[in-house]
């Protein structure tokens, strides 16, 4: 049965890969076509986009609007360029990302390893914050802020982030410790390691893969994101609040290159997280899922 | 007192109580095997000697010292798991100095002694190797490499040489033993082969259903098992277990074995006592190297018993050639030299040694003690 699915495979074969191809081709071009426009119209100046072709390649190369839109582009009501917001937005992702991946981490230890009465229980309400649309929450998440004094700034929108990611980062590693070995871990108790000498000796040393796909899945999001950056950024909003107002602009000609420059500068940090460790996070989605 | 002492050691999950009363007591340099088949709590057992699970009542002590609630790491016990249980993440020498290194153990302490130890398991060449890098054998010498770096009071083997193929099992196996005697240290070993259990041992608990059912010497465990599981459950082929009723022939008793309606075997007992049990129904027991062929029968035995009956399967196993028959009902096996000239279908003169079988009592299932 096997051998006769696997002949019909081979001989089959050569028409089906030129049709997988054929498809395969379509598809990348159907999603590298707009990135393409927006590379190509970014390089050119203004009135080659609005007198012509936007699938031509640039007559004259420029790199004009890359820097308009990075430093001085007219951002609401001051001439910042980007910039600022996306300092922003780092100072903002990279405690986010490190803080709600350390805490799903440390979180899928315990509901693995150090399992206690009512664990599922907690995990399963733990696993509700990724399902809860984020408009629901805006307004309790506003009254929190306030209250805690943290609305309109970095550290509001990080505790934001993190209170969200922490659903997805504890599936995440719980999934993928509950495939570790306990022998490991009664291994280190009797070798005398304690909590959390057991958790930086033992567990994050073989937890790579999965930290890439935490890593990746926070990164992603939580620069992405849109409408916690607009309710809660106050004086310090996002990247993406930033090119929002940049391209909403109603004053003035539409500068179309400066747009497609800022909206590419935007995109740029999640687009050179995925090509430096894309590979890993398939990887790492595979070593969580599967016990083994 | 013993150096190790499990006293009336009982655990529960909940309602359901999974270990029932254990009493044991071992001296130091002894050879512990808790032995039985899966479920019958000698994991358990081993898991609360080493802290690893609560004690639900009852104390284990080591030198005197109450371990009820003491940490795994302040028992001074070491163990080595099924799995083998390495950090993947480490060097082969850092896997064994983990422990030191937890208890703040200086750096030349530890090297120290992980070269005595990696000298004495001939694994020096494997100490900068990760454990992903080694073979099964090996992984399960640097996990012992790694318990006795630490010097432990107590040794705790938990099924350690069930994952290995069956040759490098053997080997292993005597290795362990080679060492026990090497450095006399005390060891308790959990596993489900009998073998195992037989080879290594100085003294068996034989466990089924949470209770020890039996704790004794290897010889004794053997020879005088004190009920039917113990007898069934150590020894492979398994002992032979016969229907039977005690009657007295010219005054003397003997095991009135029933073939087919009017057709019955008489053996004469060995033992004096079963002439208070005469005209009551009994089970014998005979290892299968009690039921020869005449000429391997035990020379010594003052009792031999001779019984004509029909060859139906025969299995040559290289050193031995194992005989079925039935007898009373049931299949009894029968251990002959390699050589015996037996033929399947033929009627066969087997030997029985009456003076090694055993009885039991078919109600309670003990041993009728001589």
């Amino acid at each position: 049965m096997a051998a006769a699915t696997q002949d019909s495979a081979v001989s089959s074969g050569k028409i089906t890969r030129v049709f997988i191809y054929l498809v395969l081709l379509l598809s990348a071009l159907f999603y590298l076509l707009p990135f393409f426009v927006m590379v190509v119209n970014s390089l050119k100046p203004l009135e080659e986009i609005t007198g012509g072709n936007m699938m031509a390649l640039p007559q004259t190369w420029t790199i004009e609007p890359w820097l308009k839109a990075w430093s001085t582009a007219q951002i609401g009501v001051e001439a910042t360029g980007l910039k600022p917001y996306f300092l922003n937005s780092i100072l903002m992702v990279v405690p986010a990302v490190v803080i709600s991946t350390g805490l799903g981490a440390l979180n899928g230890y315990v509901l693995t390893k150090w399992r206690f009465r009512g664990d599922t229980l907690l995990f399963g309400l733990l696993l509700f914050s990724c399902f809860i649309p984020f408009q629901i929450v805006l307004i309790p998440m506003a009254t929190i802020l306030g209250k805690i004094g943290l609305a309109g700034s970095i550290p509001g929108l990080v505790l934001v982030h993190v209170v969200y990611g922490v659903g997805f980062t504890t599936l995440y590693y719980r999934n993928y410790y509950a495939a570790f070995p306990t022998e490991l871990v009664h291994a280190a108790m009797i070798d005398g390691a304690g909590f959390f000498r057991i958790f930086w000796r033992i567990m994050l040393p073989v937890s790579g893969p999965i930290t890439v796909v935490s890593v990746i899945w926070q990164f992603t999001n939580v620069w992405n994101d849109f409408l916690f950056g607009a309710s809660f950024g106050g004086q310090t909003q996002p990247m993406t609040v930033a090119l929002n107002n940049l391209v909403q602009s109603s004053t003035g000609v539409k500068e179309y290159n400066v747009h497609f420059a800022g909206a590419i500068l935007a995109a740029l940090p999640t687009l050179l997280v995925y090509i430096v460790a894309g590979r890993y996070f398939v990887r790492g989605l595979m070593a969580g899922s599967v016990k083994g | 007192m013993g150096f190790l002492d499990i006293s009336n050691v009982t655990k529960s999950y909940g309602s359901v109580e999974v270990l029932h009363h254990v009493d044991i007591a071992v001296e130091e340099g002894e050879f512990l095997v808790l032995v039985g088949p899966s479920g019958c709590g000698k994991s358990t057992l081993l898991n609360m000697i080493a802290g690893l699970e609560d004690i639900t009542s009852g104390g284990i002590s080591i030198k005197g010292r109450m371990m009820n609630g003491v940490h795994p790491s302040k028992r001074n016990i070491a163990m080595v798991f099924q799995s083998y249980a390495l950090y993947p993440n480490m060097t082969v020498g850092q896997n064994m100095t983990f422990g030191l290194e937890m208890h703040g153990v200086a750096k030349p302490a530890r090297d120290k002694a992980l070269a005595d130890v990696a000298k004495l398991l001939q694994i020096e060449q494997l100490l900068d190797r990760k454990p992903g890098q080694l073979s099964g054998g090996q992984r399960q010498r640097v996990a012992m490499g790694r318990a006795l770096v630490r010097e432990p009071d107590v040794f705790l083997f938990d099924e350690p040489l069930s994952n290995l193929d069956a040759k490098l099992r053997v080997d292993m196996r005597t290795e362990i033993k080679k060492l026990h005697e090497k450095l006399q240290t005390t060891i308790v070993y959990v596993t489900h082969d009998q073998i195992e259990a037989m080879t290594l041992s100085t003294r068996i608990a034989v466990m089924n259903d949470g209770y020890v059912q039996q704790l004794g010497t290897p010889k004794e465990i053997y020879d005088t098992p004190t009920n039917l599981f113990v007898a069934t459950f150590m020894g492979s082929p398994a002992m032979n277990i016969l229907p039977a009723k005690v009657s007295m022939i010219e005054g003397v008793p003997h095991a009135e074995i029933t073939n087919s309606p009017g057709q019955t075997t008489s053996l004469r007992f060995s033992q004096a006592n079963m002439a208070d049990w005469a005209g009551k129904e009994v089970l014998l027991g005979i290892r299968p190297e009690a039921l020869t062929d005449p000429e391997g029968a035990d020379r010594k035995s003052r009792n031999i018993a001779s019984l004509q009956n029909t060859v139906e399967v025969i299995e040559p196993a290289g050193a031995d050639t194992f005989v079925t028959t039935t007898l009373g009902g049931v299949n009894i096996i029968a251990r002959m030299r390699a050589d015996t000239d037996v033929a399947t279908g033929r009627m066969f003169g087997f030997a029985v040694n009456m003076e090694k079988a055993v009885v039991f009592d078919p109600k309670s299932k003990d041993r009728i003690e001589p």
